[in-house]
């Protein structure tokens, strides 16, 4: 258990340091090759909180797509940052008060892995008890997913598909009409 | 023990990498750094499945290892040839 809070410590540090490379960076395509990893550490780091789904997603969309979307748009515009004409006290100020709220959020919710957590206590019980018999689907992930949150995942894929057309629209013009 | 042992090595090699992709003179170095990232990161979820007692990260780790090329092609590919979709000729641009 410790051997794995220590991995932890070592993956948050390489993402603290990688993030601030990224922001020394002056050459933006070396920045964006960084951005590659930046996720694969964040991906390891979902791992280890065996969140392997979440995982999987930021692997593929962060060191796959996104890369791929950034190096795209260097191709349209010049490669190297331009300096700034002023310091940006602003953006460093909503930047501050964002991560304090943010901080602020997360001090009241439970811990990870907490066994007296709401969840634990009584939702997983009894989704385990009554939902076969509930649903009359075997599989309890697939009876939440399909039925529970039917609605959440139904808003789910409407996103996702909003998203696909959007994507064919804009990058499907390349077809010739006869 | 050894497989503890192999995780934390796997970490150090990737802070290794790290620092190559920082440093890097040229960028063929960046380009091979975060490529070995990747190799390295395969190798870190399989040995912490079998840390953790769950070799069933294997079959994670295989799939990792088949996205891993895709950004390393397209880097490589904008670097060749400055656009990610060369090879088209004036006149097919104008039938777009």
């Amino acid at each position: 258990m410790t051997i794995e809070i220590f991995i932890d410590i070592l993956l948050l540090f390489m993402l603290l340091l990688t993030a601030l490379f990224i922001q020394r960076m002056k050459n933006l395509f070396s920045a964006v090759i960084l951005t590659g990893i930046f996720s694969l550490l964040s991906a390891s780091l979902f791992l280890t909180m065996d969140a392997v789904d979440v995982s999987f997603t930021e692997a593929s969309v962060g060191a796959g797509i996104a890369t791929l979307l950034f190096l795209g748009t260097l191709a349209q515009t010049s490669s190297t940052e331009s300096r700034p004409q002023r310091l940006p006290v602003m953006a460093l100020v909503v930047v501050s008060l964002t991560g304090l709220m943010l901080i602020y959020g997360i001090s009241d919710i439970p811990s990870f892995g907490d066994p007296g957590n709401p969840v634990q206590t009584y939702l997983s019980p009894r989704f385990i008890e009554v939902s076969p018999r509930e649903i009359g689907i075997p599989n309890m992930v697939t009876s939440v997913l399909a039925s529970y949150r039917g609605y959440d995942t139904l808003g789910e894929v409407t996103v996702i598909f909003t998203a696909c057309v959007g994507v064919l629209l804009m990058l499907g013009r390349g077809r010739k009409r006869s | 023990m050894i497989i503890t042992a192999t995780t934390i090595a796997i970490v150090i090699a990737m802070a290794i990498a790290l620092v190559r992709a920082y440093l890097g003179p040229t960028t063929y170095d960046r380009i091979l750094a975060v490529n070995l990232f990747g190799t390295i990161t395969v190798l870190f979820i399989s040995m912490f499945g079998f840390m953790t007692g769950r070799p069933d990260f294997l079959d994670i780790a295989l799939v990792y290892a088949l996205i891993n090329f895709i950004a390393t092609i397209a880097v490589l590919k904008f670097f060749e040839y400055g656009d990610l979709s060369p090879g088209r000729t004036p006149e097919q641009e104008r039938d777009i």
